[in-house]
């Protein structure tokens, strides 16, 4: 299940964005955009650096992931499905009626799924608590929370970023999604939530940036994270929306729109000569 | 004149006595503790209490946060704050997961007083009433909010809790048991019922017994668990008496009146009034001014029951 090597995790992620394109043109709707932005850093967490039992999810002292945005749910459930939290056929299921796969992620629903997000915001301030419970316990778990660029526009990120840096929770890793577009475009154009590194350190956090679709600078700011004492971290993910099918990156209209059966065809054909 | 109790001191000594019972026990607030009187909490067990500062959104999710790994967090603040700046986060990052948060919050509707409308949550119970998954109570005295306090740290699941700002009579005797999900029945034998939620259950009570002086018995049944609401209750009284005047501190519109209306409705249709705010801000003054101002009164109850029973 874990895996070590780079290029292995590389064909996995792209093998996992496969998923990603047949699960939105299997439901003919969700978000493909973000998705595609964020699962090389959710292969690397879940491959190689968290700690969790796919066979008990809710074992006390796992490493904990949070995605705080939630319309990236297909990443989240592809790892999900191939980590064998639950089977994969289920992949088939999403967004239908009766499925334990929604739109966006059900704590409820869907095991291995911590928080019900979507509405975006709330996800870190979870993040958050799970992370205080751990130093009250005194447990040695991670809390890893992924969060959008367009998200943080929400006023409630910046109340959690308080949060975390008043209790030092060094047991908590944030990532930030920065693919630059939310729905209606670019982020700057629209209400401007940069510059992340200088808001973020002001706000008491140990702040990193990397490529967050190089395997190598992934695992790497993983490992910082693990040695920064005293202060949350941050990792600036600078990632490409629609990472890995041409015709989608970089594009705001691909934030959540499903292929046609020609632009799954090529997005698919695209994507295997990667794994 | 008897002894009047303030009902969130009663939440903040019980949340002190119980906490080495239940060591799963962690309070928040938002900049109020002094107010709520989670402060009394924050003394004895500064390790478990969490000031999250003026940022009710992230308090509430971060506590449905320690919920998660097993905590069983209690969130305070100012009725207004804790339901009404956070809706959207206890809809869906508390109530949707069932997350095991209580949140009791204090300073409700008119009793606050002073502080007026921007600080008079007079809707708090409808906006949590319709949230799948939660459930609420509203204690009316300082034996029923004692009880009540330590009961949901007993039931898994989301809670919300009403208490009012300003001091009230005791109700109950002492070591009165409650049951969640049960009203209690306060007077019987009346041709009118009388449904009444937090300080309207003493008001209400004064008025039954006036009337009972005239010759005019009326039921009393106060309506502790609002949700899920005792509608065998409900229903057996709205047979019993086919009258009833519903009283609360609180918006006519999707409170006790809207919730025991549908029972009604749907059950046995019965003949209601409400003594309640109609659609309306509060504003600032002496609470009891402010309850006289708005109807919520001993003799309004009266007038109400009057009418009824000469119907």
């Amino acid at each position: 299940m874990f895996i070590m090597n780079i290029d292995e995790l590389r064909r996995k992620a792209y093998q996992l964005r496969i998923d990603i394109i047949e699960m939105i043109y299997n439901a003919n709707s969700g978000h493909p955009g973000g998705s595609l932005s964020a699962i090389d850093i959710m292969t690397v967490l879940y491959y190689k650096i968290m700690k969790h039992s796919p066979k008990e999810p809710n074992m006390p002292d796992r490493d904990r992931f949070i995605l705080s945005k939630g319309h990236a749910s297909p990443a989240l459930y592809a790892v999900l499905a191939d980590m064998g939290y639950f089977p994969k056929e289920e992949l088939k299921n999403f967004r239908k009626a009766n499925s334990m796969l929604q739109g966006h992620p059900s704590y409820l629903k869907t095991p291995g799924v911590e928080d019900s997000t979507g509405s975006l915001g709330q996800g870190l301030s979870f993040a958050c608590g799970v992370a205080i419970a751990a130093k009250i316990d005194r447990r040695d778990y991670n809390v890893y929370c992924m969060i959008g660029d367009g998200e943080s526009e929400e006023g409630q990120i910046w109340e959690a970023a308080m949060n975390g840096a008043r209790h030092n929770l060094d047991n908590l890793c944030v990532i930030l999604d920065y693919n630059h577009l939310q729905i209606d475009g670019n982020i700057y154009d629209i209400k401007r939530p940069q510059p992340f590194a200088e808001k973020w350190l002001s706000f008491g956090w140990d702040v990193m940036e990397i490529d967050g679709h190089d395997f190598n600078e992934i695992i790497e700011a993983f490992e910082t994270f693990k040695s920064v004492k005293g202060k949350p971290s941050l990792i600036i993910a600078h990632t490409i929306k629609g990472k890995g099918v041409s015709f989608m990156e970089n594009q705001a209209d691909w934030h959540g729109k499903a292929p046609d059966k020609k632009q799954r065809d090529q997005a698919v054909e695209e994507l295997k000569r990667y794994v | 004149m008897s002894e009047l109790y303030s009902l969130r001191k009663i939440y903040g000594e019980t949340l002190v006595k119980i906490a080495d019972k239940y060591p799963e026990i962690v309070v928040l607030d938002a900049d109020l503790a002094k107010s709520t009187k989670t402060q009394l909490f924050a003394q004895k067990y500064p390790n478990r209490f969490f000031d999250m500062g003026i940022a009710e959104a992230d308090m509430v999710a971060t506590a449905a946060g320690l919920a998660s790994c097993g905590k069983i967090p209690y969130v305070s603040s100012f009725a207004m704050f804790a339901t009404g700046k956070c809706w959207e986060q206890v809809r869906n990052t508390i109530a949707y997961s069932k997350f095991n948060v209580k949140i009791v919050a204090t300073h409700a509707c008119l009793s606050v007083g002073e502080d007026g409308a921007s600080h008079q949550a007079c809707e708090d119970v409808a906006v949590m009433n319709v949230i799948p998954n939660m459930n609420i109570i509203v204690p009316s005295d300082d034996v029923s909010t004692r009880f009540f306090t330590e009961e949901i740290a007993k039931i898994k699941g989301p809670f919300y809790m009403r208490l009012p700002r300003s001091e009230t009579e005791r109700i109950y005797s002492d070591n009165k048991k409650f049951v969640f999900g049960k009203e209690e029945v306060l007077r019987d034998g009346g041709n009118v019922t009388i449904f009444s939620m937090g300080l309207m259950t003493g008001i209400a009570i004064k008025a039954a017994d006036k009337l009972r002086k005239n010759g005019i018995k009326v039921n009393v049944v106060d309506i502790l668990t609002v949700k899920p609401i005792d509608k065998d209750t409900i229903i057996e009284f709205l047979k019993k008496s086919g009258k009833a005047v519903v009283c609360e501190e609180h918006e006519i519109n999707g409170g006790i009146t809207s919730i025991i209306s549908t029972i009604a409705s749907m059950n046995y249709p019965s003949k209601l009034r409400s003594v309640s705010i109609t659609d309306k801000f509060g504003q600032s003054g002496d609470w009891k001014e402010l309850f006289s101002i708005y109807g919520l009164t001993e003799d309004n109850i009266i007038k109400n029951v009057m009418e009824l029973e000469n119907d």
